[in-house]
């Protein structure tokens, strides 16, 4: 799920030596002015939208977006949250996940287009989650995806509409996201292998 | 979560509250068109009931097939139950179908403990009422309920609130799970009983006591009413049942002497007439029906946290430290 790093201190021990920015905040400003752009090129009609973030940090991007968005178009599309653990493939691997805040705009998303938001697009397992959440909670017109940092190895037939940044990785490194809602900073960083963890890491 | 939930007082306080925020992420469900989430698919939970009950067990098994779990109802009436079998054969019938969950409910007090602690079965046990001893998921539906009114639904909500549990102390284990639980998430408690009413070794209990409801009312922010037991008793507890409920029965006067905000709970089944009034129980401070709709939340959640993670590494503890 959302990502990346999950605060435990030997983490961040790890984060001082052996990883670096890859993305820093005003990289991470100007992704998300184009993506933002790039949606509403895409979509003539802002009305239609309904932007949800997947927790923890897609949604405080999904509300980013929707700023730049109202900016722009001078509308305040709907953002909500969508929590995605309870329809992991991997609820059974590992401790009990505890659940995050799903939260539907008042509209809900019946014909609407949802474009799902979410930090790091890994193994795609995460939006094939999200997929099937949202099936149980309306029928949107059109499902689309954005995301802040694709880095690659997928494992799904799954791609996303709208990337703020390519990082291409090796299996066995982390991806990071930090931003400031969260994590009192914007950044996206790698971390070297060795520092792994092999599950839950930089957003399945 | 532990592996059983056995006793309210297996929860520490950080325990208790992942309960209670689960609890709110699964009651937001009942507002969605399809209330079904798949987390428990092709786990087996089984309601296993030697005691009549309707609401309890109606409440596990739509928890339960909400989590889209398999339910097995296996009520003492016209099964094997009856026949003579003993506890131990029941339970290594459950085992042998494979069951994940045994949700029991149990005439005799520690019966949960021993069938989860014999080795009978490996499955996760969740005490659903046994004996005089402990109910600790109403406690938790109750504290839920409350955490809702006067918490704020935040961590720490229930800190310094005053809840009053009122009537047939002795013979409710809603009564003891609530005032471990309600103690443990900072709550301070006061049980008013006529003292035939309240067990003996109370003061080991973690709470106030007092024989006098009037003076306890205008000070609590809720105010909890138990039903008197009369199928638990033999011998005279109280003189008549008209005394009780002049004594310790909620009515309209009564209720007038409560603050603002104070709201009127009971767990059910209630007694009309004696520990509470029809004007008080359909009253607007009243949230007995509300508490119903989020006993099935809050079984869901402690259903998920028992029954959701891989079962070796369940007794970690967890959670937070992943998204």
């Amino acid at each position: 799920m959302a990502s990346a790093d999950t605060d435990n201190t030997a983490d961040h021990v790890v984060v001082d030596t052996a990883s670096h920015v890859v993305v820093d905040d005003r990289a991470i400003a100007r992704a998300l002015t184009r993506i933002s752009h790039e949606i509403l090129e895409r979509n003539s009609d802002a009305h239609e939208l309904v932007l949800l973030g997947i927790p923890r940090r897609g949604v405080p991007l999904a509300r980013r977006i929707a700023a730049k968005i109202a900016e722009v178009e001078s509308y305040d599309v709907p953002v909500g949250a969508l929590d995605t653990t309870m329809y992991r493939d991997d609820l059974r691997r590992g401790p009990v996940r505890s659940l995050m805040h799903t939260e539907i705009p008042p509209g809900g998303v019946d014909d609407k287009i949802v474009v799902l938001v979410d930090d790091v697009l890994f193994s795609g397992r995460t939006i094939r989650a999200a997929l099937d959440a949202l099936t149980e909670i309306g029928r949107p017109a059109a499902v689309q995806l954005a995301v802040l940092i694709d880095r690659g190895h997928r494992e799904l037939p799954i791609r996303a509409d709208f990337v703020g940044k390519n990082v291409p990785t090796a299996l066995a490194e982390r991806v990071t996201v930090h931003l400031a809602e969260l994590d009192d900073e914007d950044a996206v960083r790698i971390l070297r292998a060795g520092s792994a963890h092999t599950e839950g890491e930089g957003a399945r | 979560m532990k592996r059983h939930l056995l006793s309210a007082a297996d929860l520490d306080r950080d325990e208790a509250e992942l309960v209670l925020s689960t609890a709110a992420e699964m009651r937001a469900l009942a507002d969605r068109p399809i209330k079904k989430l798949p987390a428990l698919r092709g786990r087996t939970v089984v309601n296993l009931f030697f005691e009549d009950s309707t609401r309890t067990r109606i409440s596990f098994e739509a928890a339960a097939k909400r989590l889209s779990a398999d339910v097995i109802n296996f009520a003492a009436k016209g099964s094997s139950l009856s026949k003579g079998e003993s506890l131990k054969d029941t339970a290594l019938t459950l085992e042998a179908m494979g069951a994940d969950a045994v949700v029991i409910r149990h005439h005799a007090s520690g019966a949960p403990h021993r069938l989860a602690h014999s080795g009978w079965v490996r499955s996760s046990v969740v005490n659903a009422g046994d004996g005089t001893h402990e109910h600790p998921t109403q406690a938790l539906l109750d504290a839920f309920t409350l955490w809702r009114h006067l918490g704020d639904s935040r961590p720490g909500g229930l800190e310094g609130r005053r809840i009053a549990i009122v009537g047939d102390v002795l013979h409710s284990r809603v009564a003891r799970s609530n005032a471990l639980l309600l103690r443990t998430l900072g709550a301070e408690v006061t049980l008013v009983a006529p003292p035939t009413l309240l067990p003996v070794g109370i003061d080991s209990w973690p709470v106030e006591t007092s024989y006098d409801l009037d003076g306890v009312l205008p000070k609590a922010d809720a105010v909890m009413m138990l039903r008197v037991q009369r199928e638990r008793m033999s011998g005279g507890f109280f003189p008549t049942a008209r005394e009780y409920s002049r004594r310790y029965g909620l009515d309209g006067r009564r209720m007038a002497t409560l603050q603002d905000h104070t709201i009127v709970m009971h767990p059910g089944p209630m007694v009309r007439g004696m520990e509470i009034t029809a004007e008080v129980a359909d009253s607007d401070r009243s949230v007995i029906v509300e508490q119903v709709t989020n006993g099935v939340a809050v079984r869901m959640a402690v259903l998920y946290l028992l029954l959701s993670g891989s079962q070796d590494e369940s007794d970690e503890g967890s959670t937070e430290d992943e998204e």
